[in-house]
């Protein structure tokens, strides 16, 4: 078996700091949360640093098991990236709500290194391996406040919900199994191209059972049932991290999977109906979720469900698929460009959110913000660029992703789709330029509270610049994803 | 005469039937020895299929370990009020009724429809459930997933002490 070392090192690089020498430090360096912080942080730079070295180092390590290089390295990038983000916005939350404990650092690399592990897989068992490590290391954070029944309801509601996907995902890979007799991506790919499935419908039902289980991951309509209650009732910190890097990452498996399971595109038989059913997926899941965000009087309410819509948008980039000819709007690069400016712009709503929350769990109400600018005028004037870009107006980030996305579905046929999406985008634009209006052009309550920033300016300022500078410069992601 | 699909039939039967029985019974201990009897059918199912190993793991591992932990936790529980237990036949019930019919007819359907390829199985099965094949493909070919593994459990085991623990300080 041949073993790429050079090319797998940004794994073996988290696999060795978190699992060996992370674990020795927080044994014997006890309840110093600042040194175990800074060695998290610096073990996420270097990680990501070796990604962005090693992007032009392509191939396969592990007999096939793991593809390197360019897809793979630049989710490993963007994963590092907002764990560091994630970290610096956590220290300073966690310092507020006073319960600060160094393993919930620990917790937030292994989901990252979970994700890295999505993003590299080439064959099902280490994709699956991959979505557990996230998931796991999520529910034990979305529970981190165990004296709040918010917290641990959050944290119970996501685990039983997310073992009940699991099921679905196992049980597809196994069918995927029975189908084609291979669970490495370029067999299952071959087999279905050269139509020599033993059994046919094994392999519709296990792809649907996994198409099934992936959208609960995604939280895309009908299952996205836990995400409002987990957003809302996880630490904020944790909800920043959980629903932007968690859902880029479950975006990386979706499209690496369905290269591998309609490798012809959707033009072969089976496709079709898959096609069709992802297609009403995509404009409920969009629908539904701005709909019920429009009602939601929480401000972390809102923001989940928008984030459900989100998914709707990115599930066009599916159906879309890699591009017909050269010129052509491809709709993996769609979704991957979407999943970068939708990680800046949603993890900086909720930092905003998370600094202005107050030690008792105040300030999350929609009507808690009214002239926030009098007050806060930085935050407020950040939280409207956020704002702003999550709607999709120019010249934000939000927008290129969305032009893409919806470009992408009309040239592959789906205008009635795309028209779901303009159209969920202006409903959207309702609770979005709301919260805007609130800030701005109402009078404030009470007369405020004190709510430093910290570290998490920092994480601000990146993701202020992300949305902004994504949005000018969009080709400049777009030729990168060409040189895959 | 082929030994096999009667040995399945036996198996299957057995474990449908103490399936049904796990979820009728009003008792809970009586419900937690009938889950006892489903895991040793199916792992009479596995042996069928040639996976000596997984057959043996099954009952070391569900039929032993985690029936006493079920049982433990029958005990300390408590459960006497076992008409606090019982559900009513609702909406709820009769959906996940009609969905598990569909289910059943899928797998009629898949096996009528499309022979099982008795003849798909390789010739030298019995060697690929031996513990030393497992052991085998488990440090080359799928080498990585099992080193993934670890860092999975590490990631849960510090999970659980953390969610656990009286004192976070």
């Amino acid at each position: 078996m041949q073993i790429d070392y050079i090319g797998s090192l940004p794994l073996i690089v988290i696999w060795l700091a978190l699992g060996a020498i992370g674990i020795v430090i927080q044994a014997f360096v006890r309840d110093n949360t600042r040194l175990v912080f800074g060695y998290y942080v610096a073990t996420l730079g270097l990680t990501g640093l070796a990604a962005i070295v090693l992007s032009g180092h392509k191939g396969a390590s592990f007999g096939g098991m793991i593809t390197l290089g360019g897809y793979a390295n630049y989710f490993d990038a963007l994963f590092c990236g907002a764990g560091i983000m994630a970290l610096l916005a956590a220290r300073p939350y966690l310092q507020k709500e006073e319960s600060e404990v160094d393993e919930f650092y620990t917790m937030l690399v292994s989901s990252v290194a979970g994700m890295m592990l999505m993003a590299h897989a080439s064959n099902l068992v280490v994709l699956f391996v991959g979505i557990e490590l996230m998931s796991i290391s999520f529910y034990v954070m979305a529970g981190f406040f165990r004296t709040s029944t918010k917290s641990v309801e959050a944290a119970l509601k996501y685990f039983l919900l997310g073992c009940f996907a699991t099921g679905f995902l196992v049980y597809g890979m196994s069918l995927i199994y029975g189908g084609t007799g291979s669970l490495a991506y370029g067999d299952i790919a071959r087999t279905v191209v050269t139509q020599q499935l033993t059994y046919p419908t094994l392999f519709v039902v296990g792809t649907t059972l996994l198409v099934i289980g992936l959208s609960f991951k995604i939280a895309a309509f009908p299952f996205h049932q836990w995400a409002p209650d987990v957003y809302e009732g996880a630490p904020t910190a944790v909800t920043a991290f959980m629903s932007t890097a968690g859902k880029a990452a479950a975006f990386s498996a979706f499209v690496a999977v369905f290269v591998a399971l309609l490798p012809a595109g959707w033009t072969s038989e089976i496709a079709q109906n898959q096609q069709i059913v992802i297609a009403v997926i995509a404009a409920a899941t969009m629908l539904l979720g701005n709909i019920t965000a429009v009602v939601q009087s929480n401000v972390k309410r809102m923001l989940a469900y928008s984030s459900v819509a989100h998914a709707g948008y990115m599930l066009m980039g599916i159906l879309a698929g890699p591009s017909l000819g050269t010129d052509g709007m491809n709709g993996h690069h769609a979704i991957v460009f979407y999943a970068t400016s939708y990680l800046f712009m949603q993890m900086g709503a909720f930092v905003v959110v998370g600094i202005l929350e107050r030690r008792d769990g105040g300030f999350l109400n929609i009507d808690d913000y009214a002239g926030l600018h009098h007050r806060h005028p930085v935050l407020a004037a950040l939280m409207a660029v956020f704002m702003f870009s999550l709607a999709g107006i120019p010249p934000f980030a939000g927008f290129f992703g969305k032009y893409m996305l919806f470009a992408a579905a009309i040239e592959r046929g789906f205008t009635w789709l795309a028209i779901v999406g303009v159209v969920s985008s202006v409903i959207s634009a309702w609770f979005y330029l709301g919260l805007i209006v609130k800030m701005y052009f109402q009078d404030a309550k009470d007369s405020g509270h004190e709510a430093p920033a910290g570290l998490a300016g920092f994480t601000l300022a990146v993701s202020v610049v992300g949305v902004v500078f994504f949005g000018l410069f969009p080709q400049l992601l777009i030729n990168i994803f060409r040189s895959w | 005469m082929e030994l096999q699909p009667l040995l399945f039939l036996v198996f299957a039967l057995g474990a449908v039937i103490s399936a049904v029985s796990t979820v009728t019974r009003k008792n809970p201990v009586s419900s937690a020895m009938s889950l006892v009897a489903h895991f040793f059918m199916l792992a009479g199912l596995y042996l069928t299929l040639e996976a000596q190993f997984v057959a043996a793991v099954q009952v070391l591992v569900y039929a032993g370990a985690i029936m006493v932990l079920v049982v433990f936790v029958i005990m300390l529980l408590n459960l006497g009020n076992e008409q606090a237990l019982t559900e009513n036949r609702g909406l709820r019930s009769t959906l996940a009724t009609l969905i598990g019919a569909v289910f059943a007819v899928q797998i009629i359907l898949v096996t009528v429809a499309e022979p099982t390829g008795a003849n798909a199985l390789p010739s030298r099965a019995v060697e690929i459930g031996t513990t030393e094949s497992i052991g085998q493909s488990l440090f080359t070919q799928y080498l990585f997933p099992f080193e993934a593994i670890s860092l999975l459990l590490l990631a849960a085991l510090i999970g659980s002490v953390v969610l656990a623990k009286r004192h976070m300080k």
